[in-house]
């Protein structure tokens, strides 16, 4: 089962400062909503401000990226650039 | 399909000559302010000469009554937009915000913000009729300084702001708009290990993009809703969205036209003009053209974010870092935004450091609000932290490139803020480093040698592009991103590579919003990676098109049919014997084929690979003036694979630049009032051609596995380290550590009197 690392603190304030989980889930549109679940309002903060790093690789706005049960997934705030 | 064979490579990897050279060389290429239209109106802002005050009224009839004025403008013919959070465009953003700052409502936040906008028959009228327009003021007290701004009875510029990630929620509202934070390990076992700690603190200026060419547009609002905007930004679908949003208007209704763009460097992801003149075009009902002056580029767009850099580094003796705390309180400008989050995950992910804390805060105040600028935040952390751990070799009495090598982070590293690298190239970035000749250059008295590294993420997102195979067998690719570091060149050279035809005979267009797919902007250094993606993903489909009209002509299986250097050849002897068909041929025949050849492509491009670099400057201090002549430099970077290699270079040498003026002389210079005293650029001094060496450009090739030809962004981390470089090695050539930003001579100056003794009158 992949587990979730939530890096920032912000988003922390939807999990009652939990910050790993593991999560059911082999996309990253089913994990996002799968952490809503349990952890209401946490879904639309991953959508709107979050990017996913999955073993080591950002992914934004990317529902369909494929989740394996040993990934490493790290929840961090979105990037733009200059 | 990969090509990351280097040596089976004919075009990337070349350097041919940028499409669009000519036009810019010779004048013809038209940027935002050489657009014209029948009829067109001139629009001109009027703007707040204050830092803070309240808008309690503002009269128009003057400025309506004046001959030729066809339009007045406040915040009231705007929509009202609720507070809205979303990311878009280059970071986090509140539309409502957005549109306070095109056209101030209720306040005024800073010195330059629009209050009204006029739209009349010439310039002269235009400027004239701004000064007709009254508005009444009452001044409140502001803050420039970020420290002066969290303090608890500093002035406060939103009362519905409470800063957020700090529990509980503040019931007072504040400048300090988020806090954000970051660990990793236990910090205080860290401490505990740690043999040497040392504990500084930095700062740096909040500096302009600089970019040559000001705002400017065209927007033609006609009766029936519909829209027409030509300007210079760094993303049409952005203006187009932006506008639709602001105005109220349906996307559909707006068709924005790209212009030529005469640098951007992150400062033209945002709108300023273009909402306006679309208001004032709507009310006029006539084209309206605004263009700004520098002064008003300086005073009302964003800079980069300035701030303050608190490091606090941990060490065995041996030089193992094994703990540190990074504090980082940025400028956000008068709203919030600043790239606070960013320049706390960049600052210490080029070192593998078991037990990380790192906190930041965004902090809103009476300047412009910022806007992006290469790799926005990581300069202003990693100055910090570079300095620092300079700083701390002197400490240990270790070559600080020995420091960084034993600390470097590597594939399987647990990057402090989270993610464990892989496939990076920051290694071998010091390798090279190493390797250069630069550290065996002799120095002299008053010279010194700094190294300093950086990083940045690179991203990818959303991209469209078209492959046309024209009927003479020439092709056109068409991208929705603005061209502004020679990509058109990159796009044009892996079209070709696939196609296998020569560069030449393919054009790249930059097309409006109805022309192409959406493409979100030209930012990030995506273009060449996610852009190019689309583009060879395009000319495959292409290519597998052209196989079948092979097949169709030879009357064979598509299957049977091989594509190599731009012919279709019989896969074997059992494909039967045909003469090779060149593309121009099968270009020719495409009508009797089953017509055009073409395909258009759009993605959502992920895994942009992260930039890592390693800067060398040497420089040479006038004691008597304080100017620091930079004497060589040498900017090494993980580019992961060249397409162009003069373009990658180009940003290495542009961005290392633009850092080394952010070292020694970029500053906003503020009066008591709150006032800008420096809008221009004899007084806001950025580095010219005569103040720099030929900067050396090194690139260390890992090519990306996520992107067909190995690209990664390039455009952003070269102006990571150069701050740091430059300060490290000021310190290294008389012995001083300068820690504030800008390093300009007035400073070195007072540096240098307060280290050496008075010197006598008959000296």
């Amino acid at each position: 089962m992949p587990r979730v690392v939530l890096a920032g603190v912000a988003a922390r304030r939807f999990t009652g400062g939990q910050s790993e989980f593991e999560v059911e889930a082999d996309t990253v549109r089913r994990m996002i909503v799968e952490l809503d679940r349990r952890f209401p309002g946490l879904g639309q903060q991953i959508d709107e401000s979050m990017a996913v790093a999955i073993d080591g690789e950002i992914f934004q706005d990317a529902y369909m990226a494929q989740l394996n049960p040993d990934s490493e997934i790290v929840l961090i705030p979105k990037i733009g650039g200059g | 399909m990969t090509y990351l064979d280097k040596a089976s490579l004919k075009i990337v990897g070349t350097r041919p000559i940028r499409p669009d050279g000519v036009d810019k060389v010779i004048g013809r290429a038209n940027f935002g302010a050489d657009m014209v239209m029948p009829g067109m109106l001139w629009g001109k802002v009027k703007r707040s000469p204050h830092a803070h005050a309240r808008i309690k009224s503002i009269k128009i009839d003057k400025a309506l009554a004046l001959p030729g004025v066809k339009a007045v403008v406040t915040a009231a013919d705007f929509p009202m937009i609720p507070s809205e959070e979303a990311f878009v465009g280059e970071g986090p953003m509140n539309f409502r915000d957005l549109s306070y700052n095109c056209m101030a409502r209720g306040k005024v936040l800073y010195d330059g913000h629009a209050v009204a906008a006029v739209a009349a028959t010439s310039p002269a009228i235009a400027e004239e009729a701004t000064d007709l327009i009254e508005v009444e003021y009452e001044v409140l007290p502001h803050v420039i300084d970020v420290e002066d701004a969290m303090k608890p009875d500093a002035p406060v510029l939103h009362d519905d702001l409470f800063t957020q990630g700090v529990d509980p929620k503040p019931a007072k509202a504040s400048n300090i708009a988020k806090r954000v934070g970051f660990a990793k390990g236990d910090i205080a076992a860290g401490w505990k290990e740690a043999e040497i700690t040392i504990e500084r603190r930095y700062t740096t200026q909040p500096v302009h993009q600089a970019y040559i060419e000001p705002h400017a547009c065209v927007v033609s609002a006609g009766n029936d809703d519909q829209c027409t905007i030509w300007s210079s930004s760094q993303g049409q679908f952005m203006v187009r969205a932006y506008c639709a949003k602001l105005l109220g208007i349906d996307i559909a209704n707006i068709r924005a036209m790209p212009a030529e763009i005469g640098g951007g460097f992150g400062g033209k992801t945002l709108v300023y003009l273009e909402p306006v003149a679309l208001a004032l075009s709507k009310k006029a009902g006539r084209p309206v053209k605004i263009v700004m002056s520098r002064e008003e580029v300086f005073r009302g767009t964003g800079p980069a974010a300035g701030g303050v850099i608190e490091v606090k580094l941990g060490a065995k003796k041996d030089g193992r870092i094994v703990a540190a705390e990074l504090l980082v309180k940025l400028q956000a400008g008068a709203f919030p935004g600043s790239p606070v989050g960013p320049a706390c995950m960049c600052g210490l992910a080029m070192y593998d450091i078991p037990h990380v804390n790192i906190v930041g805060y965004d902090v809103v105040s009476n300047r412009p609000k910022v806007a992006a600028y290469r790799a926005p935040g990581a300069p202003n952390s990693t100055f910090g932290v570079e300095s620092c751990i300079d700083e701390l070799a002197l400490e240990l009495k270790m070559e600080p490139l020995r420091l960084r090598e034993i600390n470097a982070a590597k594939d399987g590293t647990k990057a402090a803020h989270g993610p464990t690298w892989a496939n990076i190239g920051f290694s071998q970035t010091l390798e090279a480093a190493r390797a250069s000749g630069h550290l065996s250059r002799p120095l002299g008295p008053n010279q010194g040698r700094g190294i300093a590294t950086g990083f940045w993420f690179n991203i990818g997102g959303e991209s469209s592009a078209a492959v046309h195979i024209n009927e003479d067998g020439t092709a056109t690719v068409v991208e929705g991103n603005p061209d502004i570091g020679g990509t058109r060149a990159s796009m044009a050279m892996m079209a070709a590579e696939v196609l296998g035809i020569a560069y030449e005979r393919v054009r790249p267009v930059v097309a409006d919003t109805a022309s192409i797919g959406f493409s979100f902007l030209t930012g990030g250094s995506r273009v060449t990676f996610a852009t190019g993606m689309a583009v060879t993903q395009a000319a495959e489909k292409v290519v597998v098109e052209l196989k079948k009209r092979a097949a169709m002509i030879w009357d064979i299986s598509p299957d049977a049919v091989e594509w190599t250097d731009g012919k279709a050849y019989p896969a074997g002897p059992n494909a039967g014997s045909f003469e090779p068909l060149s593309l121009q041929e099968i270009a020719l025949k495409s009508g009797r084929t089953g017509g055009p050849i073409s395909a258009e492509v759009a993605i959502n491009a992920q895994g942009a690979g992260p930039g890592f670099a390693t800067h060398i400057c040497d420089v040479e201090v006038d004691r008597e003036t304080g100017h620091v002549k930079i004497l060589r430099y040498t900017a090494i970077q993980d580019v992961g694979r060249a397409i162009h290699p003069s373009y990658v270079e180009g940003q290495m040498q542009g961005g290392v630049t633009q850092g080394i003026g952010w070292a020694l002389n970029e500053e906003y210079v503020y009066d008591k009032e709150g006032r800008l005293d420096n809008p221009g650029f004899l007084d806001y001094r950025v580095p010219v051609a005569s103040d720099l060496p030929m900067i050396e450009a090194i690139m260390v090739e890992v090519p990306n596995p996520r992107h067909p030809f190995g690209a990664k962004g390039v455009g952003e981390v070269p102006i990571v380290p150069p701050m740091a470089a430059v300060a490290n090695a000021i310190a290294d050539a008389i012995g001083i550590r300068m820690r504030d930003l800008p390093m300009s001579p007035p400073k070195l100056r007072a540096a240098l009197d307060g280290h050496e003794p008075p010197r006598l009158a008959a000296e």
